[in-house]
């Protein structure tokens, strides 16, 4: 009990909203709910589901990125697309036996992990901050997508996977867990629906630890004012480089999950709009918040998802709208501002107080 | 072993000599004011001793050792601290989590709680632990700076102007916490404009003019130098300025 007490208190803290009984009760309820959503809708439904949910990895790592460290990275599509294609190319060439495709998740995220750590050293250690920090990561992931479009030909391939340029690279087997009395292969169905439900749970919580921990104070005091943080005696270039690393292996978390699911990956997922909507979905929910984060994206996923059925062209300017919206009435985030304005009245604290 | 030494120190920005030959020597306890003109070179004397520039030629050397290539977050884990001039704090947090993010990594986590108590108690801001420091009036957002500062158990505490824009009173205050953490054996360089201030704390006194140490000694010598008053005063021309300083390195103006 005691041992409980204390995880419980590791995940609250002056970084994150939502705290005590009251909180984890609903937080119970919400995946109680989510658990039980298979039950009451089909397959097909569920699936289209976890395609939601494959984003919000990408999402929580740019809010921690972002939102918590205060450096804005426009590239995180570009370890998306890393991972992705990774686990296309290792799974093609090596199967799916024997539970591998968990082991290519993993490389295919060490993989975007490493290439976020080598880009991260020379803009970090470099001083590379604020806006130009936007601007390399940006062009990091228009470069990749640039290389993989061309990349048609037949002489374009790794073992026996093509990748394909333009069409995408497809047909690699789905994540398989092996299983006594015949491996499950994980489709877009209620088995991956909670797979990745499990994924999520997790990596909310191991977030929320990470953010109320030492190292969390550090992140924010490097976003409020990075000098002051260096002159406490901490190195900050290393904070936020260890921070890249987490958001850009999560961001590979969500290509690997999006390529298994529709085993099918292309370019354009590093592309230009692609780089952009993450931006979108952090934003609009609050980004200062893993919890609004995590709320705005699957909101904004929703509606986008909605949008696109009925006015398809419209879809993306309409995300626009809600970015320039956001960015005018509601800096902090739209859930942020409004969850602020329903607890007004019944808090006897300000926001922010310990 | 002088605690702080830099020789012959030099910092050219572009044409501009902004650092001009300057030896200093901070001894163990002292409590050190650096006073002078505008555009004497105070702030950027600061800045190369935090490592915020790199020198243009000479060497500082802290407790002996030469600290001139050490970044500055080096320098403080070497046993400096700074209080910036605009209070450099976090001001989206709270003053508990202001301090709590100086004090994580010097001290028990188990008595943390504790060492943040007494700190806010020190600085009459345990009625404000949970305001953001933003919030917070410009006297006690120096108090909290000072405090973060200080909660680093420095060696050596340098303050950058720590009384701007305070009342007189929380001058005053200021200047008594300066020398109870003094009386705690903290050294401590401070730049001051403040003249009552620096007659409240300093044992020594250093007066730059044009990037080069002008004249040194006590207050009382310092405030007895008709030569500094010509400076402040604006009466004193570069050409005899220079000719001051050259007659300060031969020592002549040592009060």
């Amino acid at each position: 009990m005691n041992a409980l007490t204390r995880f419980f208190r590791r995940l609250e803290g002056p970084q994150t909203l939502g705290r005590g009984p009251l909180f984890w009760l609903g937080f119970v309820v919400a995946v109680a709910c989510a658990m039980a959503y298979p039950l009451v809708s089909d397959g097909y439904t569920v699936g289209n589901t976890v395609y939601f949910f494959t984003w919000i990895f990408m999402a929580l790592g740019l809010c921690l990125i972002w939102g918590y460290g205060g450096s804005l990275s426009f590239g995180q599509t570009a370890f998306f697309g890393i991972a992705g294609y990774s686990y296309g190319i290792l799974t093609i060439n090596f199967g799916a036996a024997y539970g591998f495709t968990f082991i290519a998740l993993v490389f295919a995220v060490m993989l975007a992990a490493l290439f976020a750590a080598l880009i991260g050293y020379f803009l970090f250690f470099g001083r590379i901050s604020g806006v130009f920090l936007g601007i390399v990561t940006l062009s990091v992931t228009l470069v990749l997508e640039r290389f993989m479009a061309q990349t048609a030909g037949p002489e374009w391939k790794i073992g026996s996977a093509r990748l394909n340029g333009f069409n995408g690279m497809s047909n690699m087997p789905p994540l398989t867990l092996p299983w006594p009395g015949g491996d499950i292969v994980l489709f877009p169905d209620v088995e991956l629906y909670y797979v990745v439900l499990a994924m999520l749970v997790v990596i909310y919580l191991a977030l929320r630890i990470l953010v109320n921990s030492r190292f969390g104070n550090v992140l924010v005091a490097i976003r409020e004012n990075p000098e002051r943080a260096e002159m406490l005696g901490y190195d900050i270039r290393k904070y936020q480089l260890g921070t890249f690393v987490i958001g850009a292996a999560l961001a590979g978390l969500s290509g690997v999950l999006y390529t298994s699911w529709g085993q099918y990956i292309t370019p354009s997922s590093m592309g230009m709009t692609a780089a952009a909507l993450p931006i979108v979905w952090v934003a609009v929910g609050g980004r200062s918040d893993l919890t609004t984060t995590l709320i705005g994206t699957v909101t904004v996923l929703a509606v986008f998802q909605a949008l696109t059925i009925h006015g398809s062209q419209y879809a993306l300017v309409v995300m626009g709208a809600m970015l320039v919206l956001t960015v005018l009435l509601a800096p902090s985030g739209l859930i942020f501002a409004l969850a602020r304005l329903v607890a007004r009245p019944f808090a006897k604290r300000q926001p922010g107080d310990v | 072993m002088p605690l702080l030494e830099t020789r012959a120190l030099n910092k050219r920005f572009g044409g501009l000599h902004v650092t001009n030959n300057v030896d200093l020597a901070l001894e163990v306890g002292q409590v050190h004011c650096l006073i002078g003109p505008n555009g004497a070179g105070k702030s950027t004397l600061f800045r190369l001793i935090l490592g915020e520039h790199p020198p243009s030629s000479g060497a500082i050397l802290f407790a002996g050792e030469d600290i001139t290539a050490l970044k500055p977050f080096q320098r403080i884990r070497r046993g400096m601290s700074v209080k910036f001039q605009v209070p450099g704090i976090f001001k989206a947090l709270s003053v508990r989590q202001n301090l709590e993010i100086a004090m994580q990594h010097h001290y028990d986590p188990a008595t943390l709680r504790e060492e943040i108590g007494a700190l806010l108690d020190f600085l009459n801001l345990t009625a404000d632990a949970g305001r953001l420091a933003g919030n917070l009036s410009h006297g006690q957002k120096q108090w909290l700076e000072i405090g973060m500062a200080v909660s680093l158990k420095p060696r050596l505490l340098l303050l950058d102007e720590p009384t701007a824009g305070m009342s007189p009173e929380e001058t005053h205050a200021t200047g008594e916490m300066v020398k109870r953490l003094n009386a705690e054996g903290m050294t401590v360089l401070a730049v001051e404009h403040d003249m009552a201030f620096v007659r409240q704390v300093a044992d020594q006194v250093t007066v730059l003019h044009l990037g080069k140490v002008f004249a040194q000694g006590t207050i009382d010598a310092i405030v007895a130098d008709e030569r500094v008053a010509a400076i402040y005063l604006g009466q004193a021309t570069a050409q005899e300025a220079a000719h001051d300083t050259s007659h300060a390195q031969t020592g002549g103006v040592h009060a």
